[in-house]
């Protein structure tokens, strides 16, 4: 495998809840507790995970719009936490990111053309040309400028002002793409040719993206490689099909079960696992999962499993395979 | 007429204006223009203001120049067409003249309620943490207090006079508008496109200027808008208490007050000052509705 495109060793963060005058804290949110992965030159990793479980905290950490409390995001071979004001923005035009909201992800008062030339013109472009170059990108996302390029985001559908997204992320020519559920927002049919738009443009420009969804039909038709997180820690990461053929983890398993599918056979009397995941606050000691695995044991309280190689890609953090 | 967003092929302009629309400004602009109830309450404000501007030119007499022989002439008394009050003083005149007196008082509380409130609150909203919390727990100081009550206080305090009058109102209106500015920014902030301004490289400046004022600005200048009828009863209040202008100058609010006992000999012109305070204050409000309904953004 070549060298990694962006390596995340132990990364952490923790949120305060306050409260009170004096904003004291009395409790912190778990949201994303040691995470390690990395990423090859166009890959595209999925993450997966219920919600709540640490996904868009993840992708925040990875681009540094949140400070992580611990660990390392290593992008291009540089350090982000240590790079300066000037070479972070620098770093910035190769990492975007797609944001899964399509209302709140674009500014109500900005035209569709100055959103996207937006980031030209922070980056020192003149505005003509970042029109221009805004322009190019919208009619490649599918949208005429023309007819599109000066209207206000609210008169535009879902799937439009999710492609006036990726074309924001797009007009800076990035590496690295994290894509936050950018398609959970959209009717099944524009799901499609969002992904399809996806696709073309990764091979295209040869993009390498983590991609963050709680669906895992999106995730096994995007990633090549999935990393599945359940409260802020990773169970497993593998192949897609690695995992979707033996998944090893349990959560893995309930979660690829759980799955709708059209396949008769494969159809389940009940659902694998039942209830919501423990409140971050305060997770179960040890394994995460152990309150609602059908194989927990006394050690899965103690201590969280580290992850086991059970091949040279497929990691799985839990005592059943030790 | 048509709508500005609808395609306008007939015009032959296809090539342009197919899909067009105009900016967000004139498209309020026009939602204006569209609205009986604001045109109207919009004229009368431009004639209340126009007439109390120009006051020095109309007037047909000396606002202070009274006649001891000609007090609290009633309506339609000639050369004196409102009547005369209870000094022999034109109403008329004494009513355009005091117009200017009860705008300038209204308006600029607001003014500079609308600035020194947008700053802080944007600046509180917008830094967070513990200076946040100082900056609104120290308005909601203010706030704590009735409108009437914190005016007459500041005002009793200072004293008379245009300038305390000008403050004390000043003091009542920040820290509502600080509220409101601290609200929306701290709501705006949240919103993905700030993450993404930041995510693509931009710095706190352009953050500001592009994407949270923008955004701010529509809901505190709507909020500001509505404070400004409040504003003009407070300051004809001042005055009516004795706290505001001083005679013998001319005041919506000062006049009521001299009038006051004239009311069971000539009720019509003592209650003229109470209708153009009226008028004037519910022509604001009817256009600060006109402006929110305007400045919705719709899907």
């Amino acid at each position: 495998m070549s060298a990694p495109l962006l390596e995340v060793r132990g990364l952490r963060k923790h949120f305060p809840i306050r409260s009170g005058l004096l904003l004291r804290t009395h409790a912190w949110v778990r949201a994303v507790d040691d995470v390690s992965f990395s990423v090859a030159p166009e890959e595209t990793l999925g993450v997966v995970g219920e919600s709540g479980c640490g996904k868009s905290t993840l992708a925040r950490l990875i681009l540094r719009l949140l400070e992580p409390d611990a660990g390392d995001v290593t992008f291009l071979g540089e350090d982000l936490r240590s790079a300066g004001r000037a070479r972070l923005k620098r770093l910035r035009r190769d990492m975007q990111l797609v944001f899964q909201d399509p209302h709140a992800s674009l500014n109500p008062r900005m035209t569709i053309e100055d959103a996207v030339a937006f980031s030209l013109v922070v980056h020192g472009t003149g505005r003509r040309e970042a029109r221009a170059q805004a322009w190019r990108v919208l009619e490649r996302v599918g949208l005429d400028p023309r007819l599109y390029g000066r209207r206000y985001p609210h008169e535009l559908s879902g799937g439009q002002r999710q492609r006036v997204n990726i074309a924001r992320a797009l007009v800076l020519d990035p590496k690295l793409l994290v894509l936050d559920e950018p398609v959970s927002g959209l009717d099944k049919s524009v799901q499609a040719q969002v992904l399809n738009l996806l696709q073309d443009l990764k091979a295209e420009r040869a993009l390498t993206c983590v991609f963050i969804s709680h669906d895992l039909n999106v995730i096994e038709y995007v990633s090549g490689r999935v990393l599945v997180m359940y409260l802020g820690q990773v169970v497993e990461t593998g192949t897609v099909d690695a995992l979707a053929e033996s998944p090893k983890h349990p959560y893995t398993q309930a979660l690829f079960a759980s799955a709708p599918t059209m396949d008769p056979s494969r159809r389940l009397e009940r659902p694998p696992i039942t209830g919501d995941p423990p409140n971050p606050v305060n997770p179960p000691s040890g394994c995460r999962f152990r309150t609602r695995c059908a194989h927990a044991m006394p050690r899965c309280a103690e201590a969280v499993p580290p992850p086991i190689m059970l091949a040279p890609d497929h990691a799985v953090a839990c005592y059943l395979y030790q | 007429m048509a709508h500005p967003l609808a395609p306008s092929i007939a015009t032959g302009e296809v090539e342009t204006v197919v899909g067009a629309p105009m900016s967000y400004w004139r498209t309020v602009a026009w939602r204006l223009r569209q609205d009986p109830t604001t045109i109207a309450a919009g004229s009368l404000l431009l004639l209340i203001a126009l007439a109390a501007i120009l006051s020095p030119l109309i007037a047909p007499h000396d606002p202070s120049a009274g006649s001891i022989r000609l007090r609290l002439a009633p309506l339609g008394t000639s050369s004196h067409p409102l009547g005369t009050d209870e000094q022999g003083r034109d109403m008329l005149t004494r009513l355009l003249w005091g117009g200017r007196m009860t705008l300038l008082a209204g308006l600029t509380p607001v003014l500079v309620g609308f600035v020194l409130g947008t700053v802080m609150g944007v600046f509180a909203g917008f830094v967070g943490g513990l200076t946040n919390t100082i900056i609104m727990r120290t308005m909601d100081v203010f706030y704590a207090f009735p409108a009437v009550l914190l005016a007459i206080a500041i005002s009793g305090s200072l004293g008379p006079g245009l300038w305390n009058t000008l403050i004390s109102l000043s003091v009542v209106f920040v820290p509502r508008v600080v509220r409101v500015a601290e609200s929306a920014t701290v709501q705006v902030k949240s919103l993905e496109f700030v993450a993404a301004a930041r995510a693509s490289g931009s710095g706190v400046w352009p953050i500001m200027r592009h994407h949270l004022l923008p955004n701010v600005l529509g809901p505190v200048l709507v909020f500001s808008s509505t404070q400004v009828s409040l504003s003009i009863i407070l300051a004809a209040g001042l005055s009516f208490l004795g706290l505001g202008v001083t005679p013998p100058a001319a005041e919506w609010g000062l006049m009521l007050n001299t009038l006051r006992g004239s009311i069971y000999v000539n009720a019509w012109v003592p209650a003229l000052p109470g209708v153009a305070i009226f008028l004037t204050s519910m022509s604001f409000n009817l256009l600060s509705d006109g402006l929110r309904d305007a400045m919705e953004i719709r899907g």
